[in-house]
């Protein structure tokens, strides 16, 4: 069976974000880049995935994006994928562009079974798994926390507000991966030096027009500074003074 | 706190490949996400964490220079450096247990066993089923091996090995331990295994350093070793000190590992402590201290980064791997010390990983050579005139 892995490099969460001089975008000066955490489990996923049902299964990592990117896809063959295929693209998609790109390749591809993160840590759109399956007309299950295959039928556990829920679909289908769902792998050392080896193919991104466009990017506004009214009771009362009269929140 | 992103004032970081970058940028998550959050609490009741060894294992980091056809990852010596040096951020400890399973007992079987002891030994200590030590040091004779008391004598079913060893890291925990004795008055090196009649090896106690860390005396009493046992191309004491030339450029490399979170641990905390009306760092007094430990940092990464590369191109001198071991072990306890001044009172908590790197690096500097033997070995290197015996 063929398997995909959509990932996306995003910055390093430590990384403090700074706005360009454009106002669309970030700078992308001083930046470190990483696997997006989401999609570390979809990789691992698929490879657990690969490892159970056996046979010659391929694990395809697929990304879209310029050459910075191949790093990140190398990751992703050192954790154990077998081929890496890089979209490129040199302007910036919007949710709907990217997943019109990885669908094509999906499909090009032949793969039944897709794995994404459940969102991209960096835009949080959280769509593009889904908008991948509704191109696709593949079966969907968004925010899986566990993943069962036999055969051709899938059982998913998917988190909701205040619980979860099971649910049963079959393939060919997209799965969205949310945090619990494993505990993704080291590259191991071996793994890196195979990495070294394995292909990453590039091909061009198809294109396809935005349906959003960016107007402005700004940081959220800074922190105001916290006053100290007192460090015993004596404080209390201008304390509620200040919630009632000033913060309006009492 | 700040997430440790690495030490690099002059943009060393160019200089690495990209696997090179990968496998150090691999084994700094590991160390961040399964060494640092475990190890002062094993260290306090002076512990070894034997659970990582399955981990690291997992990784590859044992013997990991050495042919895949043994399940080794078959890297470089820099990327082997790279490796030391992240696990010695977490602890000097943790990076001796890697040491001796690669350079102390995988190197010597693999350079000096026979093809049925590498075929035996090599799959299983790299994937920790086995862990390994090495016996060369002796109560008496630490900088002086020619003089150990340990003998072989030949007998019928093999070799009949009397005499005792000292300061043996994973000695208690090894499953086999390559023990240096004399046969007929030439060093040889044997395979010792756990359980052999005669062969004790009791944990030694009471350390105040290298405490997450087993160190072992290893006794044997009329110990007979099976003629398979023998390292066949083993002939003197020189095979034994080319182990310790392994060993002691892991240590070259481990230590800056220390220094770079004794660095980042003064640095973050001098920025953050207010005294008088100023953080420490704005201080002139600690801006010397900040500025002495990066230079030393950066000079040890440069010298190590060469030294890796020599070794890779098969063009190292053992007195250059000296010159290693000896600067950077006298700088990283210096770091740790000056760190720990930086920290004031907190510096003496565990809740900082200085005083605990301090106090390692107290052995480091003593253990693969002590501080005065490197500096004669060169010292003999550069004026021809040896001023020991």
């Amino acid at each position: 069976m063929k398997i995909a892995v959509c990932i996306s490099q995003v910055p390093d969460t430590a990384t403090r974000i700074k706005i360009g001089s454009d106002h669309k975008s970030i700078d992308p000066n001083g930046v470190t880049y990483i696997i997006n955490p989401y999609d570390e489990f979809a990789i691992e996923e698929a490879l657990k995935t690969k490892e159970k049902i056996g046979g010659d299964s391929i694990v395809y990592v697929i990304s879209v994006g310029d050459d910075s990117v191949k790093e990140t896809l190398r990751k992703a063959l050192a954790m154990g994928a077998d081929e890496a295929v890089l979209l490129k693209s040199s302007s910036a998609k919007d949710s709907i562009g990217i997943a019109k790109a990885l669908a094509e390749e999906i499909k090009s591809l032949g793969c039944e079974l897709v794995f994404c993160g459940k969102q991209s840590v960096d835009y949080d759109s959280g769509i593009t798994g889904q908008l991948i399956a509704e191109m696709l007309d593949y079966n969907c299950v968004s925010v899986v926390v566990d993943f069962k295959l036999e055969g051709n039928k899938i059982t998913a556990e998917r988190e909701i507000e205040g619980g979860r829920e099971v649910v049963e679909t079959e393939l060919p289908a997209v799965i969205t991966a949310q945090k619990g769902l494993n505990e993704p792998r080291y590259a191991s050392l071996k793994g890196i030096m195979a990495a070294k080896k394995k292909i990453i193919a590039e091909k061009p991104a198809v294109d396809s027009s935005s349906f959003t466009e960016i107007l402005d990017m700004h940081l959220p506004p800074s922190k105001q500074p916290g006053r100290i009214l007192g460090t015993d009771k004596s404080a209390v009362p201008e304390l509620v003074r200040l919630l009632r009269e000033e913060a309006k929140v009492i | 706190m700040k997430k440790f992103s690495g030490v690099d004032y002059f943009n060393i970081e160019t200089l690495y490949t990209d696997e090179e970058r990968m496998i150090r940028d691999t084994v700094r998550e590991f160390v961040e996400n399964e060494i640092i959050p475990i190890i002062e609490e094993y260290n306090r009741k002076s512990e070894f964490p034997v659970h990582l060894v399955s981990k690291m294992a997992e990784l590859g980091l044992f013997g990991p220079t050495l042919p895949s056809k043994y399940g080794c990852a078959e890297l470089n010596n820099v990327a082997y450096g790279l490796i030391m040096q992240e696990l010695e951020r977490g602890d000097s400890g943790i990076r001796s247990f890697a040491s001796v399973q690669s350079a102390l007992v995988m190197y010597p079987i693999f350079t000096f066993g026979s093809e049925e002891q590498k075929d035996f030994w090599l799959p299983k200590l790299a994937t920790g089923e086995k862990i390994g030590c090495f016996g060369l040091t002796e109560p008496d004779y630490g900088s002086n091996p020619g003089g150990m008391i340990t003998r072989a004598e030949k007998v019928e079913d093999g070799y009949l090995l009397n005499g005792a060893k000292m300061w043996i890291t994973n000695g208690t925990i090894a499953d086999v331990a390559v023990v240096w004795a004399k046969l007929d008055g030439v060093v040889r090196g044997f395979l010792v295994e756990k359980n052999t009649k005669g062969f004790t090896a009791p944990e030694m106690k009471g350390k105040h350093s290298l405490k997450a860390s087993v160190t072992s005396e290893l006794i044997f009493d009329n110990v007979l070793i099976p003629e398979s046992n023998l390292l066949p191309k083993t002939e003197g004491l020189k095979n034994a000190l080319m182990c310790l030339n392994q060993a002691r450029y892991g240590i070259a490399w481990g230590v800056v590992g220390a220094m770079m979170a004794c660095y980042d641990t003064a640095l973050n905390y001098a920025k953050s402590r207010v005294q008088f009306s100023k953080p420490i760092a704005a201080y002139q007094l600690t801006q010397e201290k900040l500025v002495y430990m990066l230079t030393e940092i950066t000079k040890a990464q440069l010298l190590n980064l060469q030294l890796g590369r020599l070794k890779d191109k098969g063009l190292l001198k053992f007195t250059q791997v000296s010159m290693a071991k000896r600067n950077n072990c006298e700088k990283a306890l210096e770091i740790a010390r000056m760190s720990r001044e930086i920290l004031g009172a907190n510096g003496i908590l565990d809740e900082y990983p200085v005083m605990r790197h301090s106090a390692n690096l107290e052995s480091v500097k003593t253990y693969e050579g002590t501080h005065e033997m490197h500096t004669l070995i060169i010292g003999e290197d550069i004026t021809g005139f040896p001023a020991f015996d």
